[in-house]
């Protein structure tokens, strides 16, 4: 009886009701807790782009965040785009991972704007997503009001070797993009190009330190900066512009 | 009625103390002589992956504990009733169901170790130590000599991959669960080995310590 069809299949119904009854109600229960998780930790990694919050306790980084962050979805020519139903998207919860597998055009692009004060911007936070050696890397490049110089950025992996390219997410690598800029004298982006090998010799405003060792993930990188800064690039302008005027203005 | 009688003697004699000599042995046995790791040489791949740094290999061991305790209880409560043909596929959703469960509330409260292991967690599934002591006894003994069994054979594994671990930061990263250790006793000039956070280094620390063990032991391949 026991090696029959019949038992077979009812003992497996059995089996997969009890087991799936039991994975979604956990899921069920734990689904909102993972969901504060997942929120903590992108902020944290967008606050992370502008300031050291290593120090900082979970409760701290939401409650900061919600005071001196502001955010934006874009489409590809710079405009604040609106869901379906005519509501403002909400940028932190744009996918990144799921926007870079569509054609660029396509894309959602959230733009995060840090302000200390509350009115002005400070800085302009973009994140970005690539391809690093074996999987994906992605980034969160804060650039200053002017749109130009790097304040910060902060580069996650997943699959990066320990010791060489998974150094992207050390400060010791990104504390090198600091001060950086992404324009040149004409106004033409350039972005910022990571060199091969270590201790390179006079380093232009646009270049920075190699990782040896690590070349691919290096392209990587600069891969997806510059793809992304000019993905951004009508927006950044745009704004680029908004204040030149105002400095003229004043002049 | 009294071949009743007769059984109920046969009981009498079977029932044993909570740790008898043969359960002590069906719980010490893998730690060292018939270890999972060193001398069955399963979970090899594991013991590669997550052994990089002590932290995440601590949650790994405690993991692969949890699942393979559960899951050998589990099939031995209802191995009676295990379809024979299908009995393969039963383990594994068993498994399967149970390392979900870790990897959930591993999400949930501890999610930037659920961002180290990433996928190994996942892979714990496939870790040839559960489903072979399922299959070759689980299926075959009571709940509790089952339990004994999943603990020796988990813990045989865990202090396996600890071990490893440890060397593997200490060598790799000059620290001990993210304490710089050599600088905190003044050798801050303390030459770290990037051969320790390869693979390489786990193969090398797993080769010693089958040397060591087997040499000690007087184990011979046959």
């Amino acid at each position: 009886m026991q090696q029959s069809n019949t038992y077979i299949i009812i003992f497996t119904l059995i089996m997969t009701i009890f087991f799936g009854t039991l994975l979604s109600f956990t899921r069920m229960q734990l689904g909102p807790i993972q969901k504060v998780q997942v929120e903590i930790d992108t902020k944290k990694k967008i606050l992370g782009a502008v300031m050291d919050i290593s120090s900082l306790s979970p409760d701290e980084i939401l409650s900061l965040y919600s005071k001196k962050m502001t955010s934006m979805v874009l489409d590809i020519s710079g405009n604040e785009v609106l869901s379906s139903d005519g509501k403002l998207l909400i940028a932190e919860e744009v996918n990144i991972q799921k926007n870079y597998k569509i054609y660029k055009d396509d894309r959602k692009y959230p733009v995060f704007m840090f302000s200390e004060d509350g009115n002005s911007v400070d800085y302009y936070i973009f994140p970005m997503f690539g391809n690093g050696l074996w999987d994906w890397i992605s980034g969160f490049v804060a650039l200053d009001k002017d749109l130009n110089k790097v304040i910060g950025v902060a580069f996650d992996h997943k699959a990066e070797t320990p010791g060489l390219g998974a150094r992207i997410s050390s400060d010791e690598i990104q504390d090198r993009y600091k001060g950086k800029e992404i324009f040149d004298i004409e106004g033409n982006l350039v972005s910022i190009k990571m060199l091969k090998k270590e201790k390179n010799p006079a380093l232009s405003i646009h270049e920075v330190d190699g990782m040896s060792g690590a070349t691919i993930t290096a392209n990587g990188l600069n891969d997806m900066m510059k793809n992304y800064l000019n993905c951004y690039l009508p927006f950044i302008l745009k704004n680029k512009k908004l204040d030149e005027t105002l400095i003229s203005y004043n002049e | 009625m009294s071949e009743v009688k007769e059984k109920e003697v046969v009981k009498v004699k079977k029932s044993e103390a909570l740790f008898s000599k043969r359960r002590r042995n069906i719980l010490i046995d893998p730690l060292d002589d018939n270890n999972p790791v060193t001398i069955q040489v399963l979970g090899i791949c594991s013991a590669l992956a997550v052994t990089i740094k002590l932290e995440p290999t601590i949650v790994m061991s405690l993991s692969v504990v949890f699942v393979m305790i559960f899951s050998s209880l589990l099939t031995s409560l209802v191995r009676d009733y295990i379809p024979t043909r299908v009995r393969i596929i039963v383990q594994l959703a068993i498994i399967a169901s149970l390392v979900t469960l870790v990897s959930e509330f591993l999400k949930a409260f501890n999610y930037e170790m659920f961002k180290v292991l990433g996928a190994f967690v996942g892979l714990i599934i496939t870790n040839c130590i559960i489903l072979g002591r399922l299959e070759a006894y689980a299926m075959g003994n009571k709940p509790y000599d089952s339990v004994l069994d999943a603990l020796g054979s988990s813990v045989g594994y865990a202090w396996i991959i600890l071990a490893v671990a440890f060397f593997r930061e200490l060598l790799g990263s000059g620290s001990i669960l993210g304490y710089k250790v050599f600088e905190m006793i003044g050798w801050s000039s303390f030459p770290t080995n990037g051969l320790f956070v390869d693979s390489i280094g786990a193969f090398i620390i797993l080769g010693l310590i089958i040397w060591v063990q087997r040499s000690r032991n007087g184990y011979v391949e046959n």
